[in-house]
């Protein structure tokens, strides 16, 4: 136990201010004011991966590692759509997939809120739109708020672009 | 690159009687491609498990243009791979008809080929005779009933309509009273891949977990036809995200021994750091999960912080958090000086300590050790039946390394230390990891020490059509075969590559039998299969 105090004290605070970021849009619905002040203070985020290569997941997990610390901002991950307040979708959503993520669209409680993660979500990516196995952007299948770019978007990218979404704003 | 030709197996193969025909259009050499009739492929694959082969993969290929210019009137062929620790690698085909390809399944001799066999018969439409297992695996039930997204005649370009009178998955279960199915995912509680996992489980014990995959697959075989080998390496590196500089090297290597191009040595050692790096940066990340299942968070926050330091400096000298795009068919496309090199070198030695300083702490740790030891055993007779790879397989005993196997450059100018794991359970599983990031640790610091001079990165130049190359390299998880064939113009005409995770997945599904369902999660976690890497 002590030693694990003392690594602790070691290592210290390294969490840091958040940097800019302008790698996301805003698309599609305004947010009801109401909304956002429900939200303010806590939100509960359901991540589904609708088809992505596995490295947008470890960006968004890197978003609840010490130096960024999401948490801080009152959003954490939560094991069920069921009490999600926002789903943050991955991946060019694949043929596979597409049935899965509606469902789980349709158990999300209103309000909610879409985050889309990543150029394949944004536009399939890499992997294309003419491909028998994709069958579309995030934004095709369900409807989306915020549009985070890149392959894979930085966890700085990711928490404020979630912020947007949240806050009404790009 | 001159090799000499492999022709042990064709002897051994000639030996019972069974005609091979050596194919003077794949490369390279030593891991040679052999044409048998069909008639043989059974036997082909009953002398392998005799010589006590490891099956590398199964897959199928339309004919090529060579096939087509030779007057060869067959439309498809069928190829496995298998591999020897010294013997090395070598592969068989054999043709098959177009219009009703049937081909004996090898599943009986080889239990791993199972689902590579459903996969054929999925994407070709080819039918396996004697299958243990005759069920779709890639094809989800909503498929269109003639849908062989390979086949040429295939309209790749559409999305696959839905079609809603497809039945449902027929799970193993069981009638037994007091058994009952927990079924989970394909959307996971974490932030993970889909997959769908059916437990059968009496009481808190698991007595048989079924993997049903499949949900994230993105068409990558179909869509790396008629690309060209650089459009080819950037997809190859978003096969599965995690595993980008070994994907992309499989198959930068596969390309380049078609091509008969060598990289230059520089960039050879680059590319052995970069894969390091990235064994290091999942090894750490995945340990600190495995801890985080047991509710140690402590050290899941710790691992977590040195993942990051990691990907921040990959940012800074390589311009990519994850590395994507660092390896290129030729080399590389960055080229870190003296400086960078340095502090990469001092960065990895102080994540190295820093790692070992926690390992004290996780060894020390009763509530950690309680639940990882003797917890998920696969047996030494069940890895090598099935083949695990990476450091599952040497968790358990069994010790394919391509890095020592292949000894592809750099790693034939470095000794590569085998963490001899036994007992097979979520603790050696750990424990190879410990041990790997310390040794992969040192093989970066030699490799920069003796860093060589001189050009990153050959002139890319595409074979001829016809002609196919295969590559075996060792990922973090294992080992990565990759298989491509070029067609007119440079564009790749077919790319086939078995992820370790095709095997490992097994793994999982042997490791979880009895044990309880809350420890499911750390047994996931201890092999992190991956499902886009399996899915394609
Ligand atoms: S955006 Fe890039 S990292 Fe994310 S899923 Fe797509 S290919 Fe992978």
């Amino acid at each position: 136990m002590l030693r694990i105090l003392r690594q602790i004290a070691r290592v210290g605070t390294i969490t840091e201010e958040l940097g800019p970021s302008d790698a996301f849009e805003q698309t599609g619905r305004e947010l009801e004011a109401a909304i956002r002040k429900r939200f303010a203070g806590s939100l509960a985020i359901r991540a589904v991966d609708a088809g992505s290569c596995n490295g947008c997941e470890l960006e968004i997990h890197a978003t609840n590692n010490a130096y960024y610390d999401i948490e801080r901002f009152g959003v954490h991950f939560t094991a069920s759509p069921r009490f999600a307040d926002m789903l943050l979708v991955t991946g060019p959503v694949s043929v596979n997939m597409k049935t899965a993520l509606e469902m789980t669209f349709d158990a999300t409680p209103d309000p909610k809120l879409v985050v889309a993660i990543g150029d394949c979500a944004a536009n399939c990516g890499v992997f294309g739109r003419d491909n028998y196995a994709i069958a579309g952007a995030v934004s095709d299948i369900i409807p989306v708020d915020v549009v985070i770019h890149g392959c894979p978007p930085t966890p700085t990218d990711i928490i404020r672009g979630i912020l947007a979404a949240i806050e009404g704003r790009a | 690159m001159r090799h000499l030709a492999n022709t042990w197996f064709a002897e051994r193969l000639g030996d019972r009687g069974i005609r091979t025909t050596y194919l003077e259009d794949h490369h390279p050499a030593h891991m040679p491609c052999l044409e048998i009739i069909r008639h043989d492929w059974l036997h082909a694959a009953e002398e392998a498990r005799r010589l006590e082969m490891r099956l590398v993969a199964v897959w199928a290929a339309e004919a090529g243009r060579h096939d087509q210019d030779q007057g060869r009137k067959h439309g498809l062929y069928a190829y496995m791979a298998f591999a020897h620790p010294e013997h090395r690698h070598a592969l068989l085909r054999t043709p098959l008809a177009a219009d009703h390809p049937v081909l004996p399944s090898i599943a009986g001799e080889y239990i791993a080929a199972s689902r590579m066999e459903r996969h054929m018969t999925d994407m070709f439409g080819i039918t396996i005779e004697g299958s243990p297992d005759a069920r779709a695996w890639i094809r989800h039930e909503h498929w269109p009933a003639e849908a062989h997204p390979l086949r040429g005649n295939f309209d790749a370009r559409t999305p696959l309509p839905a079609n809603p009178d497809g039945g449902d998955y027929p799970y193993v279960q069981s009638t037994s009273h007091g058994v009952y199915e927990i079924p989970v995912g394909p959307v996971h509680a974490g932030i993970i891949e889909p997959g769908h996992f059916r437990f059968l489980a009496v009481g808190e014990q698991i007595l048989n977990m079924e993997e049903r995959l499949g949900y994230v697959h993105k068409g990558i075989e179909r869509a790396m036809q008629g690309r060209d080998a650089t459009g080819g390496a950037k997809l190859a590196a978003r096969i599965s995200g995690d595993s980008a500089i070994a994907h992309a090297w499989a198959f930068s290597q596969a390309c380049e021994y078609a091509a008969d191009i060598e990289p230059p040595r520089r960039a050879s050692f680059i590319r052995g750091i970069l894969c390091e790096r990235e064994r290091i940066a999942n090894h750490i990340g995945d340990i600190g999960a495995i801890c985080n299942d047991a509710a140690f968070a402590f050290m899941h926050m710790q691992m977590q912080r040195l993942r990051e330091d990691m990907a921040r400096l990959h940012q800074e000298l390589f311009g990519h958090r994850l590395l994507f795009d660092t390896i290129v068919p030729g080399g590389v496309s960055v080229d870190p000086d003296a400086a960078q090199l340095a502090r990469l070198k001092a960065q990895t030695g102080a994540i190295a300590a820093e790692v070992e300083r926690l390992r004290s702490i996780y060894a020390d740790h009763p509530s950690i050790q309680e639940r990882v030891i003797g917890s998920g055993t696969v047996s030494i007779d069940d890895a090598r039946d099935i083949g695990l790879l990476g450091f599952a397989g040497r968790a358990s005993g069994d010790y394919p390394d391509e890095r020592i196997e292949e000894a592809y450059p750099p790693y034939d100018e470095f000794d590569v230390g085998i963490a001899r794991g036994r007992l097979g359970d979520v603790a050696t599983r750990v424990w190879v990891r410990f041990e790997e990031i310390a040794d992969s640790a040192r093989l970066i610091a030699e490799m920069i020490e003796g860093m060589p001079e001189g050009a990153i990165r050959a002139a890319w130049q595409a074979p001829e059509p016809g002609v196919s190359g295969f590559a075996a390299i060792e990922g973090w998880r294992g080992e990565i075969a990759a298989w491509v064939r070029f067609g007119e113009a440079g564009r790749i005409d077919r790319y086939f590559v078995r992820d370790p995770s095709v095997i490992n997945w097994l793994g999982l599904e042997l490791a979880v039998r009895e044990v309880p369902v809350p420890d499911f999660p750390l047994n996931n976690k201890s092999f992190n299969c991956s499902y886009s890497g399996n899915d394609l």
